[in-house]
């Protein structure tokens, strides 16, 4: 299972908001474990989702240049299930970025009924952890690609969302 | 210059958001660790939420100097040295921390602060805001 937990940006506006869309499908292999007959996303997998829209975002910021890692989730509240066919909408407000960290708020929605809402601190590993390959930037940097990112982004002076010189290569 | 009252409903205002504790358990004497729980990812959320509500800005290793307490020239045997404790005084003057200098365990370390240190080290900076 490849772990992407949403589909495709709507809308990316550098260093401070991300909005992504979740479609949910039945061809999901969880789905039919959770529960058989009775197919549910897991909220954490919702998280999960609304983590990738913040967690790119943040990296973008400092052009994926940090070891960006979701460390906490502060609050998350979920008001119903949500089942195959649905499409959420996962939106990923950023509260700060700071040089160890950033919190981001976030919502889900399914189409206008706000599904549930959150609060995630994410950090800069640091603290002889800043060497670890964990991941690649390149990585990053195709997952921003796939999920549209450069297609409808805007960096923080309103101009085309562009990606960072020195992480190309397609 | 807001007040030890305001400061203190603010610091618990903090507290109960970060970590999910009820009001009343933010009292001047509860531990962050021992009392209300906080692991070493809370200061972080801990740290941003009193930035935001002060509007001050705390360096990592201010509010809780863990480069200190992993610093082999500071630590022997799992205790703090003289020099360890000396430099830990000098960079947390809001802390009591003549009962942990009596056997400084380095893992006991993480349980001495208290709301009422938070307390005095946010009223520190505020003066050094306000006089700056």
């Amino acid at each position: 299972m490849r772990w992407y937990w949403i589909d495709r940006f709507i809308e990316f506006e550098s260093g401070r908001r991300a909005k992504a869309i979740k479609v949910i499908s039945l061809a999901e292999e969880y789905l039919h474990d959770h529960f058989p007959s009775y197919p549910i996303i897991p909220h954490p997998l919702i998280i999960e989702g609304v983590a990738q829209t913040g967690g790119l975002l943040v990296a973008e910021y400092n052009a994926f240049e940090e070891k960006v890692v979701l460390a906490k989730i502060s609050k998350a509240k979920f008001h119903g299930d949500a089942v195959p066919g649905d499409v959420l909408t996962y939106t990923a407000d950023v509260e700060y970025i700071k040089k160890d960290g950033a919190m981001i708020l976030g919502t889900v929605h399914r189409g206008e009924e706000l599904f549930g809402h959150m609060e995630l601190v994410f950090a800069h590993l640091q603290n002889g952890h800043e060497n670890r390959t964990l991941y690649e930037p390149r990585m990053f940097l195709q997952m921003m690609r796939m999920l549209g990112a450069y297609r409808i982004g805007h960096a923080a002076d309103g101009g085309p969302l562009i990606e960072p010189a020195g992480l190309s290569g397609r | 210059m807001p007040t030890q009252e305001e400061i203190f409903d603010k610091i618990r205002t903090a507290l109960v958001d970060a970590l999910g504790v009820d009001d009343d358990e933010v009292t001047p004497e509860a531990t962050l660790v021992g009392d209300l729980g906080a692991e070493s990812i809370d200061f972080l959320d801990i740290v941003f939420r009193l930035e935001k509500s002060f509007a001050i800005s705390i360096p990592r290793g201010e509010l809780f100097p863990e480069d200190v307490l992993t610093n082999a020239e500071y630590v022997k045997d799992g205790k703090l040295t003289d020099a360890g404790l000396a430099e830990v005084r000098k960079r947390m003057p809001f802390a009591n921390l003549d009962e942990f200098a009596k056997n400084p365990v380095v893992q006991d370390f993480g349980n001495l602060l208290t709301v009422a240190d938070m307390c005095r080290f946010v009223e520190t900076k505020l003066k050094a805001t306000n006089t700056d």
